[in-house]
């Protein structure tokens, strides 16, 4: 019981990182129908930013909530412009185009970002203090302790914070009503006078600042990161998106949590060398027999 | 020129500029490095700099030239055009004098160990292309997991010859036998998905595969992979100096002189031949009946529907034929190396392969030669400088899709018509 306790709340951490990531792929997905192949990396180059800004603050005295907070600002912002350039260069010339080529277009993005920062930062890992430590213990007397660590309640409570502006956004002011009417119908929008170039850049700046976030609690949580760390955590973030119905937004998050903790599930019960071919087969199974996920639209094919 | 516009693109390229500093400032500019268990960060701002004044002054310049060349553009597929055109016209000869060049290439002159290794290098590569062609150009499916069948290949046709001590040319098509089954067993649940999810799940699978090869450690020997898979022989002569006793080897039997290129000639012409059929058989099949199906399906999947064609027969046909290739070039790619090991599979291979496939343009067969020698040309030499070759590879992957969408040779045209178009 003990053990289940601690895994529910590791996956639910694992599930809040997965949920922010996937949001940036089902947002482009529900507005220009392609698979976002390097939205992973951006994952990564947020973590590099939020590492680099953490060891500069270090070196400071600011106190610990501002730099959590001038971070996590520099890294969203920082970011959000690797994720605007990449659509400028990558994918706006493509939108007429056949529809697996944004995609290949996105591969090679993909290959560019990884090997860049890999060359800037070099290949080896980055290790980086633990920023916030201790936390709550339960059922000390017992023979499995559970740990609520306080880096773990602050991911959470990030990710419930920047969900709910994000949906605010989405649903009260005018560029979120401007985004929900591209997904519906992009020439029809612009016809009413909406820029719609500039509501997909700002669909891609949102993802990618959402996807820094994560990248930042993943470079506290784990406290290690690399080059590659983009890959991994952009296929299962991609399944989470799936899982949930791509396009929809809360089906995302909800998408998230289910990989994070089937992931945690995975590794503490059955095998952890195998944890990834958790999430791979969640992805072949959900896509074969339920495409839509939970809260996705059925795609209908028209001749 | 006039004054506006000047000024408009002055403030572009500042902006620009702007944008370029935010990107590369912290990734480039503050390079954190290891010192004593500890990262510190190593400010490079000189690189930051020229790398922004690069951008601001080339954006700037870019911003003149189109301005002043405004109907240039177009002439570029243009060009494209002409290339097919010709391609077309004297394909047959073309093609007939690059295959007499790679008969002859090995006694070529300038022919060291070096080009050797290289033209078995691209070799193997055309002939991946070719293989993933029949899946990607003809049959209109993007695989992503290309690779796991390469693997499947090269493990099945190690694990065969070290613990059988079948011969190459048994094992060969066993191999190809397995990889085309392990075509059908993971196309048959995913191959009536659409086209990018199609491509996703074809990923997942190439990473399990390697997953599983890493972790398998009974049958894989996982990351520290199989060794001492036996090198092929020429009809059973051995290529060896010092062969076991009784045994003759190549250079006696011919009365050659020992030199170990001979063996890499030998492997050389293996591959040869292998990619050769390869490319023979796709011609072909073309024509056939499920060759055109293939064609047809790629072009409108419901119309074929409607015409009686089994989509998912059809896609699984295509998967197989384009796995059992797949499984030749892993069989050859093992027994030239004589170790394997999971580290070779990654999907970062997959990704080449799909890019000489679609860089060539989807379908030509032509053009899947052409940007091998490009793209590989381009990572050999970029090799001295490791990761920025990748970074130019992946860069190249995304300015031909922006300005080329359709590849380098654009064919897709149906092999077989009704009548000649008037």
């Amino acid at each position: 019981m003990e053990y289940f306790l601690q895994q529910l709340i590791n996956g639910l951490t694992l599930g809040s990182v997965y949920g922010l990531i996937a949001i940036g792929y089902t947002m482009v997905y529900g507005i220009i129908g392609m698979i976002n192949f390097a939205h992973g990396d951006i994952f990564m180059v947020g973590a590099f930013v939020a590492l680099i800004s953490f060891i500069l603050f270090a070196l400071t005295s600011i106190a610990l909530p501002i730099v959590l907070l001038l971070t996590l600002l520099i890294a969203m912002v920082f970011t959000a412009c690797y994720g605007w350039t990449v659509e400028k260069l990558a994918y706006k010339p493509l939108r007429k185009s056949f529809r697996l080529a944004p995609l290949i277009s996105a591969l090679g993005m993909s290959i560019v970002l990884q090997n860049y920062v890999q060359a800037a930062q070099g290949a080896r890992i980055k290790t980086l203090q633990p920023v916030i430590q201790g936390g709550f213990n339960f059922f000390e007397d017992s023979n499995f302790t559970v740990t609520l660590s306080y880096l773990q309640i602050f991911i959470v409570i990030v990710t419930i914070v920047l969900m709910a502006i994000f949906t605010l956004f989405i649903t009260r002011t005018a560029l979120g009503r401007a985004q929900r009417a591209c997904e519906q119908d992009r020439t029809m929008t612009a016809l009413m006078g909406i820029n719609v170039d500039r509501t997909i850049s700002m669909t891609f700046i949102i993802g990618s600042s959402l996807a820094s976030v994560a990248g930042m609690m993943f470079v506290m949580y784990y406290g290690v990161i690399d080059f590659y760390i983009g890959f991994l955590a952009g296929i299962k973030a991609f399944t989470a998106a799936v899982l949930g119905g791509i396009g929809s937004i809360p089906g995302a998050m909800l998408g998230g949590l289910l990989i994070g903790l089937i992931e945690t599930f995975w590794s503490g019960y059955i095998s952890i060398e195998y944890k990834d071919i958790a999430a791979f087969s969640t992805l072949v199974i959900v896509l074969i027999f339920f495409p839509t996920g939970f809260l996705g639209k059925p795609d209908i094919e028209k001749v | 020129m006039n004054k506006n516009f000047f000024q408009s693109s002055i403030k572009d390229s500042l902006f620009t500029g702007i944008v370029a500093l935010a990107l590369f400032g912290p990734i480039v500019g503050l390079r954190t490095v290891a010192v004593n268990e500890a990262l510190v960060v190593q400010p490079k701002w000189l690189v930051v700099g020229l790398i922004v004044l690069v951008c601001t002054v080339g954006r700037f310049l870019i911003n003149i030239y189109t301005f002043k060349k405004e109907q240039r553009r177009g002439e570029a597929s243009s060009i494209g055009k002409s290339i097919t055109n010709f391609l077309d016209t004297k394909g047959a000869q073309i093609a007939l004098g690059a295959v007499i060049f790679s008969v002859i290439f090995p006694f070529m002159p300038f022919a060291d160990r070096y080009w050797m290794d290289i033209a078995i290098m691209m070799m193997t590569y055309i002939m991946l292309g070719w293989g993933l062609n029949i899946v990607i150009g003809l049959a209109g499916l993007l695989d992503l997991g290309y690779v796991a069948f390469y693997a499947v290949g090269a493990y099945s046709y190690a694990l065969f010859a070290i613990h059988f001590g079948w011969s190459f040319w048994i094992c060969l098509p066993l191999a190809g036998l397995f990889a085309g089954l392990f075509g059908i067993l993971l196309g048959f649940p995913v191959l009536r998905l659409r086209g990018d999810y199609l491509a996703i799940v074809t990923l997942a699978f190439g990473e399990m595969i390697r997953i599983l090869l890493l972790n398998w450690y009974d049958l894989t020997k996982g990351p520290d992979g199989l060794t001492g898979i036996p090198r092929p022989s020429f009809f059973g002569l051995p290529f060896k100096r010092y062969p076991d006793e009784g045994v003759e080897t190549f250079h006696t039997f011919f009365g050659l002189e020992y030199s170990p290129m001979q063996r890499i000639i030998f492997l050389y012409y293996l591959i040869l031949i292998l990619a050769l059929i390869t490319n023979f058989f796709t011609i072909k099949i073309r024509k056939l009946p499920v060759g055109r199906a293939w064609e047809a399906l790629r072009e409108d999947e419901i119309a074929c529907k409607s015409l009686g064609v089994n989509p998912r027969n059809t896609k699984l046909t295509a998967f197989a034929v384009g796995a059992m290739f797949g499984g030749f070039a892993g069989s050859f790619f093992a027994t030239r190396q004589a170790f394997i090991s999971p580290e070779s599979f990654t999907f970062i291979e997959s990704a080449i392969i799909v890019a000489i496939v679609v860089l060539g343009g989807m379908g030509s067969q032509t053009g899947v030669v052409l940007s091998t020698i490009f793209l590989i040309g381009l990572i050999e030499v970029f090799r001295d400088f490791e990761s920025y070759r990748m970074v130019a590879f992946g860069g190249a992957m995304v300015l031909i899709m922006v300005f080329r969408p359709k590849g380098i040779l654009a064919t897709r045209k149906p092999t077989i018509t009704m009548r000649k178009e008037k």
